[in-house]
C-alpha cells in the first residue's frame, strides 16, 4: 500500500511524483510533465513529454510554437492513463479552457493536484468537478478572507453601465489573453452585448482558438484595422476594446483617445491595486476561487491532508489547522504571484504612429 | 453616507487632477450642509475623533474574525479601513445605513463605552464601500490620493474665486464651514479673521531637478542658503507666543530660550538651528533638541537654539502674504537691522550665472548648509508647493552601495508590496545594517524588488522579510543620503538622514558593496 503523502513531494523543478518520475506543472524544463493549464507559469516549453488535455496542448503549440515538446500527450477529461505504473487522471478544474486537476493514484493512495481553480461557473471552460481524495493540493492566489469575489453579472452590468454613461469613451479592458478575455466577452454576450468587441493584437490568437474549440465569443475584430487613421478611430468611441494588461497604460493604449481604463481581476477587489495600475473602472472577475471557494472545497473534500502551494499559503493553513484538517504549505518557487500572468505581449508597431 | 462613499470611491480611481476637482465640486454643489462640510473636513484633514482611533476598529474586527487572518488580511491590504470593510462578515437584517451628519453627531455624544457598539451597528448596517468610507472618515486618515490644496481648489470652484482666497481666509475657519460655503455662492460676506497667534500654511519650494534651470532669468529670483535645521514660524501676537513646525505642530514647550526673545507683534518664517558663537551648527546638533515636549536646562545651555530668519509674513495689523517678496524682505531687513537676541537675518547671496550658482552650491561657507534657495523676487508668499515661484537647489547626496537585508510590505499605494527596505553594509565578513529607505524607486522598479524579495526570502518574522544576502546571492541598492550620524542604536554604529534608494544595483554582486570603513570616514 502506498502511503499519498510519498506520492508527490516538491523539488526545485516544481512537484515530482517518484513512482511515476514525471512532474507536475514544471517550473523548468523535464523529462516527463503533467501540465494542468495553459497559463505560462504553469505550462512551459522544452519538457521532453508533456501530458494534458487537448485544448492545454492546443493552447501551448498556439503559444511556444509545434515544437514545445517532442512528445505531446492528449488525454480526454476522465480518462485514465498509467505511467510508469503510477495512474494518472485528468478532471476540470473549472480555470480556463481545459485546466485540469491532475489525480494521481497508485495502490488505492489518491493525490490531488488541483492547479488553479474556480468554483463559479464560466461559459467558457467545463466546471470543475470535486475529487475525494488522501492528499489535496490547492492553490491560495486568493487565500485571505478579504477577498470574496462579486458575482460576475454584477461586474459586468458595472462595464454596461459605463458604456451608457460614457458613450463617446472608449472602454479599454485589459485582461489576460487567456481565460479572462474570453470570458469576459462570453459574459458580455450572455447579458445581450452584441455589439462588434475590438481585439488587441495579443489576444486574437487565443480567441480563434476558443472559438475552434466551439466557445461562441460573437462579432470580435481585431482593434490593429481601425487605427490607422483619425477616421477609422471613430468605431472605438462608445466600444469595448479587449487588451492585456501590459497594453492597459502604453502608447499603444493613447491612441485610442479617451479611453475609460478598466481591468477585469480579482485583484481589483484591493483598491490600492487598482489605483497601481491607474484604473477607473475595477472588474473583480477571477477565474480563481476566492476565500469562501477555497475554504468550500477544502471542507467539502475534507482530505486527510491538505497541502497549500502558491498564493496565500500561510492564512489557508491556519484556517485549515484550526477548523479540523491537517494542512501545511508547500513553497513552491516560480509561480507567478498573480497566478494569471501573462508574458507581456509587446504592442502591435505600425509605422507613422 | 452613501454619497460620500461614493465621492470617496471615485476620487480613488481617478487618476486625474482635473477629474478629481470635478467631482468634489460636483459633490460641494450637490450636497447640502452639513454634510458637505463635513466631506471638507474629511479631505482637508480637519475632522478629528477622540476615541474612533484606528485601535478600536481594529478590536472590532477582531472580535468578529479570527485575528490571526486579520493580521495576514491586514498586512496584505495594507489600509485598516479597506481590510475591515473587506474582512467584515456580512449579518442580514441590520439597520438602515446612517447619514453622514449622523455619523458625526453620534460620535461626538456618544461616550468612550458606547462608541464600540454604535460603531459596530453602523458597520453592519453599510456595504463594504459605505464600511471603508465609514472608517476613513472616523481614524481621518483618507488617503485617497487628495491632497487639501485640491479639496480647496475644488470649493473654490463653485464661487469662481482663486483657490489662494481660500487658503488665506481658511485657518479662521472650523467644519462645517457653512460661512464658506455661503459665501461661495453668494449667499453671505467673505469670512475673515485669523484667530491670535495662529499658524500660516507655509510656503514651500520645488527642486529645482523639477524644472529646466536655463528657462528661469537670473535676475528674477533672489537666493539664499538653505540652512540644515528645521523650517519654524514664530509669532508675537498680542503677548502671545508661540512657535510652530512647518507642519503647524506648536513646539512652543521645547524652545523657551527663543521663544523669549521673539519680536514683537510679527510672525516670521526661518530656520531653527543650534548657533555657538553666533554660527549655526549641523542638524545632528540641533536633533539633541527635537521630539521633546520639556528641555532641561542644561540642554539649554548646551544646545543653545535660534532663528535665522527667511521671511515675514505679519507686522502688527498688517497681513504682508500678499504682498512680494522683495518688500517682505526689506521689511525684516529693517526689523532685523539691529542686532538681536536669538534671531537673526539669513543673508542673501548675490545672483550671477547659473553656472557661478552651482560653483558656490558645491563650497558653501558653512557645514550647516545643505544648498541653495531661490525665490522670485515677486512671490506673494502662497500655502504650499507653489509652481514657479520658490526652488530648493540642494547639495548633491553622498551615494553608498547597500545590502538588501530585509523588506516589509507598504502601506497606502504601495500597499501589498514589499516596499520598506532595510539595508546594510560590509562590515568584517559580516553585513550590518545601516538604514533604512521606502522610496526613491519608480513602480517599475518596486515590483522587481518586490518579486526579488518574494523569491528570496530567508525568513519570516510577522510582516518583515529577511532576503538572502551573502556575498554571492542578493542585491545590492545604491542609496542616497543627504548626511550621517553617530547612532549608539544601530549595530553599525551610524544612521543616516533621508535615505532613499538611487538606483538598484542588479550588476553588482553583494560582496562589492561598500564597507562600514566608507561610511566612518563621512563622519571624520
Amino acid at each position: 500500500m502506498t502511503k499519498a503523502e510519498t506520492l508527490l513531494r516538491t523539488t526545485p523543478a516544481g512537484l515530482y511524483c517518484p513512482a511515476g518520475d514525471f512532474h507536475v506543472d514544471p517550473v523548468r524544463p523535464v523529462a516527463r510533465a503533467v501540465i494542468t493549464h495553459g497559463h505560462s507559469d504553469h505550462a512551459r516549453a522544452g519538457h521532453g513529454a508533456v501530458l494534458a488535455t487537448k485544448e492545454t496542448l492546443a493552447i501551448m503549440g498556439a503559444r511556444y510554437g509545434e515544437a514545445f515538446t517532442e512528445n505531446p500527450q492528449a488525454v480526454a477529461y476522465g480518462d485514465a492513463v498509467t505511467v510508469n505504473g503510477v495512474t494518472v487522471r485528468l478532471v476540470p478544474a473549472g480555470h480556463v479552457l481545459g485546466s485540469a486537476q491532475a489525480v494521481v493514484e497508485q495502490s488505492g493512495a489518491r493525490v490531488v493536484v488541483s492547479g488553479d481553480y474556480k468554483r463559479r461557473r464560466d461559459p467558457t471552460c467545463a466546471s470543475f468537478e470535486p475529487v475525494p481524495c488522501d492528499v489535496f493540493i490547492t492553490e491560495a492566489t486568493f487565500g485571505l478572507p478579504v477577498f470574496r469575489h462579486p458575482p460576475d453579472r454584477d461586474e459586468i452590468g458595472k462595464l454596461l453601465h459605463s458604456l451608457k454613461t460614457f458613450p463617446e469613451r472608449c472602454h479599454l479592458v485589459g485582461a489576460y489573453a487567456l481565460g479572462k478575455a474570453q470570458r469576459v466577452i462570453a459574459l458580455l454576450r450572455e447579458a445581450g452585448y452584441a455589439e462588434p468587441i475590438y481585439l488587441h493584437g495579443a489576444m486574437q490568437r487565443l480567441c480563434d482558438l476558443y472559438v475552434a474549440h466551439g466557445v461562441d465569443l460573437g462579432d470580435l475584430r481585431p482593434a490593429a484595422d481601425h487605427m490607422k487613421t483619425p477616421l477609422l478611430r471613430k468605431v472605438f468611441e462608445g466600444a469595448i476594446v479587449m487588451a492585456p494588461p501590459s497594453a492597459l497604460n502604453d502608447l499603444w493604449s493613447r491612441r485610442l483617445g479617451d479611453v475609460v481604463t478598466c481591468f477585469a481581476s480579482g485583484w481589483m477587489r484591493v483598491r490600492a491595486r487598482a489605483r497601481q495600475r491607474l484604473v477607473e473602472l475595477p472588474l473583480i472577475v477571477s477565474d480563481h476561487a476566492d476565500w469562501d471557494e477555497l475554504t468550500a472545497t477544502a471542507q467539502e473534500l475534507s482530505p486527510r491532508q491538505l497541502w497549500v502551494t502558491h498564493g496565500e499559503e500561510e492564512a489557508l493553513v491556519h484556517w485549515a489547522n484550526t477548523n479540523g484538517l491537517h494542512a501545511q504549505a508547500l513553497h513552491l518557487v516560480g509561480y507567478d504571484e498573480e497566478g494569471e500572468g501573462e508574458p507581456a505581449a509587446p504592442p502591435p508597431v505600425e509605422a507613422g504612429a | 453616507m452613501k454619497a460620500f462613499a461614493q465621492l470617496l470611491d471615485s476620487l480613488v480611481y481617478q487618476p486625474q487632477r482635473n477629474g478629481k476637482l470635478r467631482l468634489i465640486t460636483a459633490y460641494m454643489r450637490e450636497t447640502g450642509d452639513p454634510d458637505r462640510g463635513i466631506a471638507l473636513a474629511a479631505l482637508t484633514g480637519n475632522l478629528s475623533f477622540k476615541h474612533a482611533k484606528a485601535g478600536l476598529i481594529r478590536g472590532l474586527a477582531e472580535a468578529r474574525v479570527d485575528p490571526h487572518l486579520f493580521r495576514l488580511s491586514y498586512d496584505y491590504v495594507g489600509d485598516l479601513a479597506e481590510t475591515v470593510a473587506l474582512i467584515w462578515p456580512a449579518r442580514h437584517g441590520a439597520n438602515r445605513a446612517p447619514e453622514l451628519a449622523e455619523v458625526v453627531a453620534g460620535l461626538e455624544a456618544a461616550s468612550k463605552t458606547e462608541q464600540p457598539r454604535l460603531i459596530e451597528g453602523w458597520l453592519d448596517a453599510l456595504d463594504a464601500d459605505g464600511r471603508w468610507a465609514l472608517i476613513k472618515l472616523m481614524t481621518g486618515a483618507l488617503r485617497i490620493g487628495v491632497s487639501a490644496r485640491l479639496a480647496k481648489t475644488a470649493v473654490a470652484a463653485i464661487g469662481g474665486v482663486e483657490p489662494d482666497e481660500i487658503e488665506l481666509v481658511w485657518p479662521g475657519l472650523s467644519p462645517p464651514y457653512t460661512e464658506l460655503f455661503a459665501w461661495l455662492e453668494g449667499k453671505g460676506e467673505k469670512p475673515s479673521g485669523i484667530a491670535r497667534a495662529q499658524f500660516r500654511p507655509v510656503m514651500l519650494a520645488h527642486a529645482i531637478e523639477d524644472c529646466d534651470l536655463e528657462t528661469l532669468q537670473p535676475a528674477d529670483y533672489a537666493a539664499e542658503w538653505k540652512w540644515d535645521g528645521i523650517r519654524v514660524q514664530a509669532i508675537s501676537d498680542h503677548g502671545e507666543m508661540r512657535l510652530y513646525s512647518r507642519t503647524g505642530e506648536d513646539i512652543s514647550g521645547a524652545f523657551p530660550d527663543v521663544v523669549d526673545f521673539l519680536p514683537a507683534e510679527t510672525a516670521i518664517d526661518g530656520e531653527l538651528l543650534v548657533f555657538r558663537e553666533g554660527e549655526p551648527t549641523t542638524f545632528n546638533e540641533l536633533q539633541q533638541r527635537l521630539n521633546r515636549k520639556t528641555v532641561t536646562a542644561r540642554m539649554l545651555r548646551d544646545y543653545p537654539a535660534g532663528i535665522r530668519a527667511y521671511d515675514l509674513l505679519q507686522q502688527g495689523e498688517d497681513d504682508l502674504r500678499p504682498l512680494p517678496f522683495r518688500e517682505r524682505r526689506a521689511r525684516l531687513e529693517a526689523l532685523l537691522a539691529t542686532p538681536r537676541e536669538r534671531f537673526d537675518l539669513s543673508p542673501l547671496v548675490p545672483v550671477t550665472t547659473w553656472h557661478d550658482m552651482q560653483k558656490l552650491r558645491g563650497a558653501p561657507p558653512s557645514p550647516a548648509v545643505e544648498g541653495l534657495m531661490l525665490k522670485r523676487w515677486d512671490s506673494s508668499y502662497l500655502p504650499g508647493r507653489v509652481k514657479g515661484e520658490w526652488f530648493k537647489w540642494k547639495r548633491d547626496p553622498h551615494l553608498v552601495d547597500a545590502v538588501l537585508m530585509y523588506a516589509q510590505r507598504g502601506h497606502g499605494k504601495r500597499s501589498s508590496f514589499y516596499s520598506d527596505y532595510t539595508f546594510g553594509v560590509w562590515k568584517g565578513d559580516e553585513l550590518v545594517p545601516v538604514g533604512k529607505a521606502y522610496f526613491g524607486f519608480t513602480d517599475e522598479e518596486l515590483k522587481q524588488i518586490d518579486r526579488f524579495v518574494r523569491n528570496h526570502t530567508e525568513a519570516k518574522f510577522g510582516p518583515v522579510r529577511e532576503v538572502t544576502h551573502t556575498g554571492e546571492t542578493g542585491l545590492v541598492l545604491e542609496v542616497a543620503f543627504e548626511g550621517l550620524q553617530r547612532s549608539p542604536r544601530h549595530k553599525s554604529g551610524v544612521a543616516m538622514r533621508f535615505p532613499r534608494i538611487n538606483r538598484l544595483r542588479w550588476d553588482k554582486p553583494p560582496r562589492d558593496a561598500d564597507r562600514i570603513e566608507t561610511l566612518e570616514a563621512m563622519l571624520a
